[in-house]
């Protein structure tokens, strides 16, 4: 079938994938224990169907459409059909509570949702009277669904069965619709978590991510044999670019997970040839690695530890093309043989060719591990605004504290005031409803201010410190970057979340949260019972634990000229864990620093006051919506420092 | 908070006829008395809780419905055939399931294969062509295969499907032997202390998969439970033991405000 428009828009691509590689799967989803496929024309036609019953419901030209839920096939096909139509999907985070929610459904009118099952049909009924546009919503899973009487309630077979009957009578109508469609169309629109005020809309074309997706494919090489796997956020950018902008324009294979917690094993199942995951779910996976390797048997234990120390030593230069002396080679080719192999194995990553990670900076030492064994990680830089599309680490070029230099196409600059700004093809085409905010990111020449502080280094590549604002002096004028401290902290397997604090401040100080699971497990082992996370943490032996991790960052940033002043005085363990409930995290889990120096005032006067204690009362939200409080009483814990540049400690 | 409103728009149940009935039934070891002339009844759909201080019968009761121990005295009646005990075989076939207080679990079977031993009664095809896996017995083994995904697929372990059940949290072998007690496809499920030795959220968890196993299936569910707040919470009707005799029988309201159960939970004011 010859092609007649340029492949500018995500339906012509569908099209086409089904005329080109209709047989071949597109998507699966792990479902009853079974990998279940859709090949593209299977995909192509439950999207028409899907299409025209939104049609014949009333979703137009322009309007939004709501999407809730995992990563399901149904959902991926919701995007498309909506975009078939003009219309366009706005995806939320599966976990956002009800009333997170009702900002977005009334800022863009959505009259229509498609969910995935009663979790999120429930919420949406919960504010139904807080948005009366909100006409329709169709689920996927109808487990639990059966008995509610609701008439904006459907099953998602119901709509695609109208739609499919109409497809029937009209099989010119699809391809018509598609016709419509422009490039420079709003393709999606996704709220960036922001963390201040409300969420803000941001509008991208399908120009936007395709020019994104197509800079990727030729950088990587990317294939239509690609292995992804989908188990991010549908309403987080990266998700969007790497499982429905590229997989639309490359043509590879998408892959559902079963649930949550399964990740581990589907991963492993379907061993993805190309795979993106922020730097938290490599955090994650390191842990349990750690965890595991203490439960393993002497000899294992040793030979891990062994062959890591060479890898670290030699595995990112081998793999950088670098020169390294024989006998390393020698040695990295027998731990590939005995435990790289074995692990990446284990990790489900034998087959990735390219992985990335973004969303955060990346600890250095957690990103040279992944490179040691091998995996060709690399960072990149963007946001949702730029359709993460700014900077990425070349092959052979990659170094651990920078994103590498822009990509094609894309021109960066540094402000004086040290704030990044760039234009790029990728570039959003405004906020939704909002023209304050747009106004004040993109300039009238179209440059993006990104609110990052960086550099170029040498070799032209892009050193990112901090968000801009976050970037602050003690009082002495040593440089303050919380991020690069939290970030030290949170290598250790025991620390799963920090904040530190400083700016304006003599000295640095820093709140902890343990890694329940590693600390519990260190516990376990050495005989201290403990009940929860709450106990946990006020037993002193882990107060000790923990101080002996910030002693460790003390004294590696003694030997850095720039950040020797901001090593961490006085902690606190807190007695309760960060969480995105209770507006502590972001719903990417990126630490709202303002809000929790905030909250905790108390525990921040604390750190500076010189008192060894501190009763607090933190306000706890239940994942069902009720709310509890915890009280504690905290210890406020001092931490060796170091000289700057000594090997000797100070006081 | 009664977990039943917390569902919007969800219309009443309609409870059917009395599928299951004890008529004076009364059961001894020797000279102790487990059971002493209790009568009580079971209608289709309803979820019905026996409680009682411990020794109050309660486990002795749910082996008399289900076969194990076999009255002295008394009549039980299923689906209307009237009978003066039940056998173990038989009620399964009948299609009674049940779960105990300490998991019937194989502990060193994974939790795929602990649940596919759960459907033992619906195998058909001899042993030599099911080892041999071949024509009919293969078939027969996808759709049993199929039948328990979609268990785990309900009680959400699909996480844990290969997973040995002696190496699982607690909380997670009971909602294992509840899958294996479904597997069987039951009309009527017999529940033994479902949360005993379980956290608030883990018992908030079982209540959900007991009310959704009432509702989507519709099967008719009698258990024995601890926690008051549950009972309360989920049950249409409650039986009272104490000292092997029936004190109270009612809706949770009804059975609340009955002085006897008062007294026997709370001790006699002075």
């Amino acid at each position: 079938m010859p092609v007649a428009h340029a492949l500018d828009t995500f339906p012509r691509l569908l099209l086409n994938h089904a005329a080109v590689r209709g047989n071949q799967p597109a998507i699966r989803e792990k479902d009853l224990g079974i990998w279940q496929s859709w090949t593209w024309t299977q995909m192509r036609d439950e999207v028409e169907w899907l299409a025209s019953g939104l049609a014949q419901r009333g979703l137009s030209r322009g309007a939004h459409i709501a999407v809730i839920g995992a990563n399901r096939p149904r959902l991926y096909w919701t995007l498309i059909a909506a975009q078939s139509l003009g219309a366009i999907p706005v995806p939320f985070y599966e976990d956002a509570v009800a009333q997170e929610m009702v900002y977005v459904f009334q800022n863009a009118e959505i009259e229509f949702a498609i969910v995935e099952d009663q979790e999120q049909a429930d919420k949406l009924l919960e504010i139904l009277p807080q948005c009366p546009r909100l006409k329709h919503v169709w689920y996927d899973n109808p487990r639990g669904l059966r008995h509610y009487a609701q008439d904006e309630l459907a099953n998602y077979e119901t709509l695609r069965d109208e739609g499919r009957a109409r497809s029937k009578a009209d099989p010119g109508w699809f391809a018509g619709e598609i016709e419509k469609g422009n490039a420079a169309d709003t393709a999606i629109m996704l709220y960036t978590s922001g963390t201040t005020g409300h969420p803000k809309g941001v509008v991208l074309s399908h120009e936007n991510l395709i020019s994104a997706s197509v800079a990727y494919q030729e950088l990587e090489n990317l294939s239509d044999e690609e292995e992804v796997l989908a188990y991010l956020p549908m309403a987080w950018i990266g998700q969007n670019v790497f499982s429905y902008a590229q997989w639309m324009v490359v043509g590879f294979r998408v892959n559902c997970i079963e649930s949550a917690e399964t990740v581990m094993t589907d991963m492993r199942e379907i061993g993805p040839t190309y795979y993106f995951a922020p730097p938290r779910v490599l955090e994650g996976l390191l842990t349990q690695v750690t965890i595991r390797m203490e439960d393993a048997s002497w000899v294992k234990r040793r030979m891990f530890h062994y062959f890591m120390e060479v890898a670290r030593r030699v595995g990112a230069k081998i793999l950088d093309g670098h020169d390294v002396a024989p006998l390393d080679r020698l040695k990295y080719a027998s731990g590939k043989l005995l435990v790289y192999a074995p692990l990446r194995n284990a990790l489900g990553m034998s087959r990735v060719h390219v992985a990335y990670t973004a969303g955060e900076a990346i600890g250095p030492d957690l990103f040279v591990f992944y490179r040691s064994l091998g995996i060709n990680l690399k960072q990149l830089y963007g946001s949702t605004e730029t359709s993460v599309m700014v900077c990425v680490q070349p092959n052979g070029e990659v170094k651990p504290d920078t994103v590498g230099p822009p990509m094609k196409g894309v021109e960066v600059r540094v402000l004086d005031s040290g704030e990044i700004v760039l234009r790029c093809p990728g570039l959003f085409r405004a906020y939704y409803k909002n023209d304050a905010a747009t106004r004040e990111a993109k300039d009238a020449e179209g440059w993006f201010h990104t609110g990052d502080a960086g550099y170029f280094d040498a070799g032209g590549h892009l050193k990112i410190i901090d968000r801009a604002k976050d970037v602050g002096k003690l009082s002495g004028g040593t440089l303050f970057a919380p991020k690069y401290l939290e970030n030290k902290l949170k290598f250790f397997p025991y620390i799963k979340e920090a904040v530190a604090f400083g700016h304006g401040k003599a000295e640095a100080t820093a709140m902890i949260n343990i890694d329940v699971q590693a600390v519990g497990d260190w516990a376990e082992r050495r005989g201290i019972p403990y009940s929860g996370y709450t106990d946990l943490v006020a037993k002193p032996q882990v107060v000790d634990l923990i101080r002996e991790c910030v002693e460790k960052v003390n004294l590696d940033l003694s030997r850095d000229e720039k950040l020797a002043g901001s090593q961490i005085h006085r902690f606190v363990v807190l007695h309760k864990e960060l969480d995105a409930d209770d507006g502590e995290l972001t719903r990417t889990r990126k630490v709202r620093r303002g809000f929790i120096g905030e909250k905790y005032a108390t525990i921040v006067d604390a750190l500076y006051s010189g008192v060894e204690h501190c009763v607090v009362e933190a306000q706890v939200r239940f994942e069902d919506g009720r709310v509890g409080s915890v009280r504690a009483d905290l210890l406020m814990n001092r931490a060796r420092t170091y000289a700057a540049q000594l090997e000797r400690a100070a006081a | 908070m009664n977990l039943r409103e917390l569902d919007p728009g969800k219309v009443e149940r309609k409870l059917g006829d009395v599928v299951l009935a004890l008529e004076d039934v009364s059961l001894a070891f020797g000279g102790v008395k487990a059971l002493s002339g209790v009568s009580f009844d079971v209608r289709e759909h309803e979820i019905r809780a026996i409680i009682g201080p411990n020794g109050a019968g309660k486990s002795s009761l749910l082996n008399v419905i289900n076969g194990v121990y076999r009255p002295q005295q008394g009549r039980i009646s299923f689906r209307g055939e009237s009978r003066s005990h039940m056998e173990p075989r038989h009620s399964a076939e009948l299609g009674i399931a049940r779960t105990f207080q300490s998991l019937a679990l194989f502990k060193g079977m994974s939790v795929l294969d602990n649940m596919l031993a759960g459907r033992n009664l619906k195998m058909h095809t001899n042993i030599l062509l099911q080892a041999l896996r071949i024509g009919p017995a293969l078939r027969e083994e996808i759709e049993h295969r199929k039948r328990v995904e979609e268990i785990i697929d309900f009680l959400e372990i699909q996480h844990v499907r290969k997973t040995q059940v002696g190496r699982l949290p607690y909380g997670l072998q009971k909602r294992v032997d509840l899958g294996r007690a479904l597997a069987a496809e039951p009309t009527v499920l017999l529940l033994d202390e479902p949360m005993a030795g379980m956290n608030v959220e883990e018992k908030q968890d079982m209540s959900r998969f007991i009310l959704d196993v009432n509702d989507e299936f519709g099967t008719t569910i009698v258990l024995i439970e601890h926690d008051m707040g549950v009972v309360m919470d989920i049950s249409d009707r409650v039986v009272v033991l104490d000292y092997g005799k029936k004190i109270g029988d009612g809706t949770p309201d009804e059975v609340r405000n009955n002085e006897d159960v008062i007294r026997a939970y709370l001790g006699t004011e002075h």
